[in-house]
């Protein structure tokens, strides 16, 4: 039928591409999508204009301030100098940095794996998804500085504070991660070794963790890569010592802006590398599956 | 004189091995031809080279009296207006409507500016609607691409072809990814695009049985070269071997049902 | 054979604690950190908190003071990030393989990018200051300086998932660059870029807290301030209120994410 009509159509197309009858054509009706898409942005944007126009500029001149602040990272980047440490020193501080973002991604991926999958919906009731998806939903909403500082208090400020603290949201984040990773698992797997007779632990151990592994190894590298940016931070903030307590005495009590150039340096450059190492896991993960 | 003419057309991808080598071969208005050959052979690469999505590294392809290869930037764009184009993977922005999907066949024709801002005239919008009717799409033209089927999708890519007013349409294995109804209705289209309207119709095919029963010429690829090119009932069983080579146990195939051209 | 693949399976995994178990002792070594203290104190915390961190009806005083703080923060993180959108948009354009207009640009603004992202907030707050001293235009541009490299990088990725089909077939009709941009790359990908610009707000309302701390503005420092005076109660005041303002602004982000994607 439809073959038919279709000759017939195309036949008068060919003669009337010119013709002139009007066919209305109404706008097409907006979807609940674009308006919403619109409308973020509009408030998004009513909100950035009321905050310069409500801030207390202090008198700064925002021009001046910028300048000033291009020659700063100018002297930075290209007169990079350190007298106050040696660069053995600082490479002992660029470790114990890398060491508190190992450690704490460790104990992090040790307590999310469990937590995962008690959190994944097709490991678990219900309840305790939503339990456990709740509590980390809270660890995450304090900011990390703030876990670090708390855990000061009972632990003196250092080492021990920031791997807790650091560990904490570490938890938080790859319990989310891990419980997509187990939830996108196909569900026959898991029935097929139910009906077998497997209990969950070897449920668990035989189907679920290898089936993901290689997921979980490229989100827990990329917490470490997290990590190692935020345990610079808590040295600066929170006196957890390594390379971003010597960025911090640098920046805020010496003002040599050509040794923050030498940490600066050094700090991009692990990052970079630590980048590199992420995407080429994370592309031959892809390639893999 | 033919609307398209290839003249010692090769393409390197690198140093060593030849994609296409020393094509030539011309094609008249109206013509439904079907390019054939095992998958690696060099027919995606022969199709692009003819709207120069991939640039030729040697030879000349001459469009409607136009050598395209010396071309500017400027001028290759209205060079292209002329050539439609359908995919394997339909390739639609799937988050905008069928009719708007459609109408980005007409954006060749516009300036920088409205192009951007998306104004298209009544006419245009009439001239749409009527080709997404013919489709059998009229139900669907408000709707999102992503809730379409395979061959709904095809269908809008068609569509945004034709409205191109193209002398040209090149379609790259258009139901590869289709069942075989939606297959069939595709190809219908086409070879009444063909016949009906004049348009001269080049597809990629990997079944020998529908180039055999729509086209009215067959041009057999193999390794870059062109290995047979002629009417669809000159086709014997021996030259089906030449053009898939090893491959040809795998290719079904049944001589029975031919075009009638 | 079947041997050979468990022995070797148990040797990597061997391999892979033994590695594991050494950069662990390593790292405990290096960073001086006493593991059992470490957990100890976690209980320790938990005792201490449950006794002394949390609100009470005298630490409501201080509301006025933190109120205005906190929408400070709030709306510095949204502009902050509003505004390295924009920018990202276009270095995004520029860097992305799919869309840009030639290498020597497209290498340039991956070296923005990638510079900005991993230059340490704390270099930022801390340079930011010498010219800004403690106004909140510190944290604003610390913020936004951080937020373009992320955002640049994202934008990016978006792009390249979503572009290459539609962009093909795009120039195969003739269209220009931007009309290609603005009628295939933006609608497929602005679902998506805007549910980075969502992610990347409430991640900045968590590290305002830290530049404010670091550079002694908006909610951060409030907090600091009661921290170091010993009034537990104010600042554990303060963690509320960070806690519901972030779980709120996951909340609606969530909803939004549900309608546009």
């Amino acid at each position: 039928m439809q073959f038919e009509e279709s000759i017939k159509g195309w036949a008068q197309l060919a003669d009337t591409t010119k013709d002139k009858k009007i066919m209305s054509i109404i706008a097409p009706p907006l979807n609940k999508a674009s308006i919403a898409m619109r409308a973020i942005l509009l408030i998004l944007l009513a909100l950035t204009i009321y905050f310069f126009a409500s801030i207390d500029y202090q008198g700064v001149n925002v021009l001046k301030g910028l300048a000033d602040t291009f020659n700063n990272f100018m002297t930075i980047f290209l007169h990079p100098y350190a007298h106050r440490f040696t660069l053995g020193e600082a490479f002992v501080n660029v470790m114990i940095t890398l060491g508190l973002a190992f450690l704490s991604t460790l104990i992090g991926g040790v307590i999310a794996l469990f937590l995962g999958l008690l959190a994944a919906q097709n490991l678990a009731p219900k309840q305790v998804t939503n339990l456990i998806k709740g509590f980390v939903a809270f660890i995450r909403a304090v900011p990390t500085i703030l876990w670090v500082l708390i855990f000061a208090v009972a632990a003196g400020l250092g080492s021990a504070a920031a791997i807790i603290g650091l560990s904490f949201h570490s938890i938080s984040y790859l319990t989310k991660a891990f419980s997509e990773s187990f939830e996108d698992l196909d569900r026959s797997v898991i029935e097929a070794l139910m009906a077998s007779g497997a209990n969950w632990w070897q449920i668990v151990f035989q189907a679920v963790i290898p089936s993901s592994l290689t997921y979980l190894l490229s989100w827990t590298f990329l917490r470490f890569e997290i990590n190692f940016a935020n345990a610079v931070a808590m040295g600066a903030a929170a006196g957890a010592g390594g390379i971003g307590f010597d960025l911090f005495m640098a920046g805020n009590f010496y003002f040599d802006l050509r040794e923050v150039g030498v940490i600066t340096y050094l700090i991009i450059g692990i990052a970079i590398v630590l980048e590199v190492v992420s995407t080429n896991i994370k592309g031959r993960l892809q390639k893999s599956t | 004189m033919a609307l398209l003419e290839l003249k010692n057309v090769t393409k390197y991808y690198n140093q060593t091995i030849p994609a296409l080598e020393d094509v030539s071969f011309s094609v008249d208005e109206g013509e439904f031809v079907s390019i054939i050959g095992p998958s690696g052979a060099g027919k995606s690469t022969l199709l692009r080279c003819i709207n120069r999505m991939v640039e030729a590294s040697s030879g000349e392809i001459s469009v409607d009296g136009v050598i395209s290869s010396s071309l500017t930037k400027k001028k290759l764009r209205a060079l292209r207006t002329k050539i439609g184009m359908i995919f394997q993977h339909y390739n639609l922005v799937d988050r905008l409507t069928v009719i708007e999907n459609v109408l980005h066949g007409r954006l060749g024709y516009k300036s920088t500016l409205a192009g951007i801002l998306g104004r298209y005239s009544q006419e245009e919008k009439n001239q749409a609607f009527q080709i997404i009717k013919i489709l059998g799409l009229e139900e669907q033209v408000y709707k999102r691409c992503d809730q379409l089927s395979g061959g709904q999708k095809q269908r809008v890519g068609i569509a945004r072809a034709l409205i191109q007013n193209p002398k040209i349409i090149l379609c790259d294995e258009p139901i590869a990814s289709l069942d075989p109804n939606a297959a069939k209705l595709i190809m219908d289209h086409l070879r009444n695009i063909s016949t009906e309207m004049g348009i001269t119709v080049i597809v990629n095919l990997h079944q020998v049985e529908i180039a055999l029963k729509y086209s009215d010429r067959i041009i057999g690829v193999n390794k870059g070269k062109v290995v047979f090119d002629g009417l669809p009932c000159d086709l014997t069983a021996a030259q089906i071997q030449a053009i898939y080579g090893s491959e040809s146990e795998d290719v079904s195939f049944d001589l029975g049902e031919r075009h009638a051209g | 054979m079947r041997d050979d693949i468990f022995t070797k399976r148990r040797n990597d995994n061997l391999r892979f604690f033994l590695v594991l178990i050494i950069l662990t002792v390593g790292s405990i070594i290096i960073t001086n950190y006493d593991v059992i203290k470490g957990f100890s104190s976690i209980a320790k915390a938990l005792i201490w908190g449950g006794s002394n961190f949390y609100p009470d009806v005298k630490s409501l005083r201080i509301l006025p003071e933190i109120l205005p703080k906190l929408q400070e923060t709030i709306l510095m993180s949204i502009a902050a990030t509003t505004v390295a959108s924009v920018f990202a948009l276009f270095l995004s354009l520029a860097g992305s393989k799919t869309t840009r207009l030639n290498r020597i640009f497209s290498i340039i603004s991956r070296g923005i990018a990638s510079l900005f992202r991993n230059i340490p907030l704390v270099a930022w707050a801390m340079v930011l200051m010498l010219a800004f001293s403690q106004s909140p235009l510190t944290g604003y541009l610390a913020l936004f300086f951080a937020s373009l490299g992320f955002l640049t990088r994202a934008f990016m990725e978006t792009i390249d998932e979503v572009g290459n089909n539609s962009i093909e077939a795009l120039q195969a009709t003739g269209a220009n660059y931007f009309h290609i941009i603005f009628q295939a790359v933006l609608p497929a990908s602005m679902p998506q870029m805007i549910s980075w610009l969502l992610f990347m707000i409430e991640t900045n309302i968590r590290d305002a807290t830290l530049v404010g701390v670091l550079t002694g503005t908006g909610i951060g420092f409030s907090f600091d301030l009661y921290y170091k005076r010993f009034d537990y109660h104010a600042a554990s005041l303060v963690v509320v209120f960070i806690v519901i303002t972030v779980i709120f602004i996951e909340f609606v982000s969530n909803n939004i994410r549900r309608v546009i994607l």
